[in-house]
């Protein structure tokens, strides 16, 4: 009885599936992303939601492994011919995307062929400048945004007598006292070696990391980060270490668990940190801005972003763009990204959601999520802050760290490491510069 | 003794040896091939432009010093893991080769490591000898022992060869023992009553007789550590602290996959590969004549 009826239903659902003209056919669009988690619970929920607005297309996330996978799943589905709709490429993969021309979609295209609505100007511009073109055509669109905040372990400090440090100087003395009460393994340290004291630092003092802006207008760029600041830094870092006032914790957030022990009491790293500081901290914490040098002029600048943008691939047909285009609408909603904001610690990427969160109260009784914002929007962007575009960044980043590494080991001094990563760092560049489609 | 199998139809034999030779063809030949020829080519990751460049790939690399180290680091990595790897298995064969109480037990136990991939190899050092996770690590520090091999190269190259020797001893251990208990017992009982100790036992009857499985081992484990400590090479240390511990094999996937260059990728992967054929026509033509059976 209830088989027949099974059957029946089968039936009448195989007519309606086969039987429905193309207009009702749901397209479905493809998107790849690298979020574990808390943070894929939010991609998976985002899905559903536009999914459940409308009955056109359907959204179909895929986690496809850590950012640097997730980027090389997407060339290497691009080179067989079957890219997904949409991919999720972190900050440093900016340039390799934007080289690839006939590969992604630029988003202002999209959205002006889709014939949606799209004002660039709702957008937060110390985040979107990151993935726009010095037209300020947005190429890729912002997701998961962060910046480098320092994350302080209030009681430690109160209990070594030390107040919260705003400048390097400052920074350099408490973690001494800090080292000397109780912390000989670490009074400060930093995830993300290069983000933190070349990219960051140089963006926050206004200083070049790299010609052409940064690499933002060429790839004919050429690094400079071996200049006095950040070469005066490195050495100060050097000499810290050999006592283990600052003590390295690697080149990416594997040391991350070495703030929320307790062991490091100052620790540089990603506002993004959040999610794990908050379950693991079992001390009152806070985030505050990057520490500078009072000396260099016009510190502090801005902080740059870190974190990964949307990118949409190219050669799909018009019909799933107008789907694609849809979806990014969707997610620029104001309440929405609210919710992103809340439940990722990740940034809003609209005025209007920054300043409902405001208005909300939401920063009144966690202030260091307003942090990342406050570095971001710190100053109007300069030429030495809007931003980087170098090619090859993931195995760029491995070359400096490498030369950085021997500097805190004690086999380079601190200006010959950074000579020796810029120039490393340059032919890899010119390297680059000619693969790159013109 | 007849060593040819007979067979009535001409067809039956290759029909036989088919799916072999297919998935020999399509697994091994047609990647092989696909990477020379992307050796002479120069693309950008989206193989958007391609140009052919002849040698260039392989000029520029054997013009760079930083390959050559790589090529000496991976002979270092790989002749330490394979001597303390074999040494240390060999021991513990002879030891498992006693009529002991619950021999069979050490024997299984011996044999799991193998099972482990070598990610989690890399990840289970980690947890032991990491400088803030590290449980040893804790210890050694304790003992003043400025334990650090974020930055210390030494240290993170002898983190590698740990545990890669680590987890290749259960491979040597199997073929240590299965060669142990095929030396006829008479030998060994002449000889004890000849009156050699175990020791000179070991080192004149035992030895020379187990020297095919030391050098079919060598070369296993040479090929081991020049391929199979990537995943290790890759949880523990990324190639660093500097290059300290860049053997051949993970530079070829810095630089193509983290990099983006497909072509010196390629080119170094050719140079891998002429490398092994090398290893093995070696093991081949010279090991398998000079070893005494």
């Amino acid at each position: 009885m209830a088989l027949r009826h099974f059957g029946t239903a089968a039936a009448v659902a195989l007519t309606v599936g086969l039987g429905a003209s193309p207009a009702l056919a749901v397209t479905e669009i493809q998107w790849w992303h690298a979020m574990t988690g808390a943070n894929n619970d939010v991609i998976v929920k985002l899905a559903n939601d536009f999914n459940a607005s409308q009955s056109d297309y359907k959204v179909i996330p895929t986690y496809k492994g850590n950012y640097a996978d997730t980027m090389n799943a997407g060339i290497a589905a691009f080179r067989a011919g079957n890219a997904p709709h949409i991919m999720q490429v972190f900050e440093v993969g900016t340039a390799t995307m934007m080289a690839a021309t006939g590969a992604v979609k630029p988003v202002y295209k999209l959205m002006a062929e889709a014939g949606e609505k799209f004002d660039p100007k709702i957008y937060l511009p110390a985040i979107t400048g990151y993935y726009s073109t010095s037209k300020g055509e947005m190429l890729s669109f912002p997701f998961n945004s962060s910046s480098t905040v320092m994350w302080v372990n209030l009681d430690e400090l109160k209990k070594a007598n030390v107040a919260i440090p705003k400048t390097w100087p400052e920074t350099f003395e408490a973690a001494k006292k800090l080292h000397d009460n109780g912390h000989a393994t670490c009074g400060f340290s930093n995830s993300w070696v290069t983000w933190v004291n070349l990219e960051q630092l140089s963006a926050w003092h206004n200083v070049p990391l790299s010609s052409k802006a940064n690499g933002l207008d060429g790839f004919d760029t050429k690094l400079e980060f071996n200049g006095p600041l950040q070469v005066k830094h490195l050495e100060k870092l050097v000499e810290l270490q050999k006592d283990k006032t600052y003590d390295y914790a690697g080149r990416t957030n594997t040391g991350e668990g070495r703030f929320t022990s307790g062991e490091c009491p100052l620790y540089l790293t990603s506002s993004a940190f959040f999610g794990n500081v908050k379950a693991q901290a079992k001390f009152a914490f806070t985030a505050v801005p990057m520490p500078y040098y009072p000396d260099a002029k016009g510190a502090p600048q801005n902080s740059i972003i870190g974190g990964a943008s949307l990118w949409v691939m190219g050669g799909k047909p018009a019909e799933e763009y107008k789907g694609v285009a849809k979806f990014l609408t969707f997610l620029s909603d104001t309440d929405r990204q609210v919710y992103i904001h809340k439940a990722s610690g990740y940034l809003p990427i609209t005025k209007a959601a920054y300043e409902k969160a405001k208005a909300e109260g939401f920063y009144k009784d966690q202030p260091y999520l307003e942090t990342p914002l406050l570095e971001l929007t710190n100053k109007e962007p300069t030429e030495n802050s809007r931003g980087l575009r170098l090619g090859n960044m993931v195995q760029l980043r491995d070359v400096w760290a490498e030369e950085i590494e021997q500097a805190l080991a004690g086999k380079k001094t601190a200006k010959q490491a950074l000579d020796a990563a810029v120039e490393r760092g340059n032919t890899m560049l010119r390297q680059f510069e000619k693969t790159a489609v013109k | 003794m007849q060593k040819q199998a007979i067979f009535q139809s001409k067809l039956l034999p290759y029909a036989l040896v088919a799916p072999q030779l297919a998935i020999v063809l399509i697994f091994f030949y047609w990647p092989a091939l696909q990477a020379v020829i992307q050796s002479f080519l120069q693309q950008d990751a989206f193989g958007l432009s391609t140009t052919f460049v002849w040698f260039e790939n392989y000029v520029e690399l054997f013009g760079d010093s930083a390959y050559f180290e790589s090529i000496l680091r991976t002979f270092f990595f790989s002749f330490a893991i394979a001597v303390s790897s074999l040494s240390f298995a060999l021991l513990l064969a002879v030891m498992a080769d006693k009529p002991l109480r619950g021999s069979m037990l050490y024997r299984t136990l011996l044999i799991w490591p193998y099972a482990v991939a070598p990610p989690v190899v890399g990840v289970l050092w980690i947890f032991m000898l990491h400088p803030s996770l590290g449980v040893i690590a804790r210890y050694l520090r304790a003992l003043g022992i400025d334990w650090n091999p974020l930055l210390d190269g030494d240290q993170a190259a002898t983190l590698i060869i740990l545990a890669a020797a680590w987890k290749q001893i259960s491979y040597n251990f199997l073929f240590f023992l299965a060669g142990l208990q095929s030396i006829p017992r008479s030998v060994l009982e002449a000889a004890a009553i000849d009156g050699a100790r175990p020791m000179r036992r070991f080192w004149t009857v035992t030895f020379p007789l187990l020297s095919p499985t030391i050098f079919f081992l060598l070369v296993v484990n040479i090929v081991y550590a020049f391929f199979d400590t990537f995943g290790i090479i890759d949880t523990m240390t990324r190639g660093g602290p500097g290059k300290s511990t860049e053997t051949l094999v993970y530079k070829v996937y810095s630089d193509g996959l983290l990099g983006g260059n497909l072509g010196s990728s390629a080119a170094q992967s050719v140079v891998l590969m002429i490398m092994v054929i090398v290893l093995t026509g070696i093991q081949f033509r010279f090991v398998e004549r000079k070893v005494t059976y």
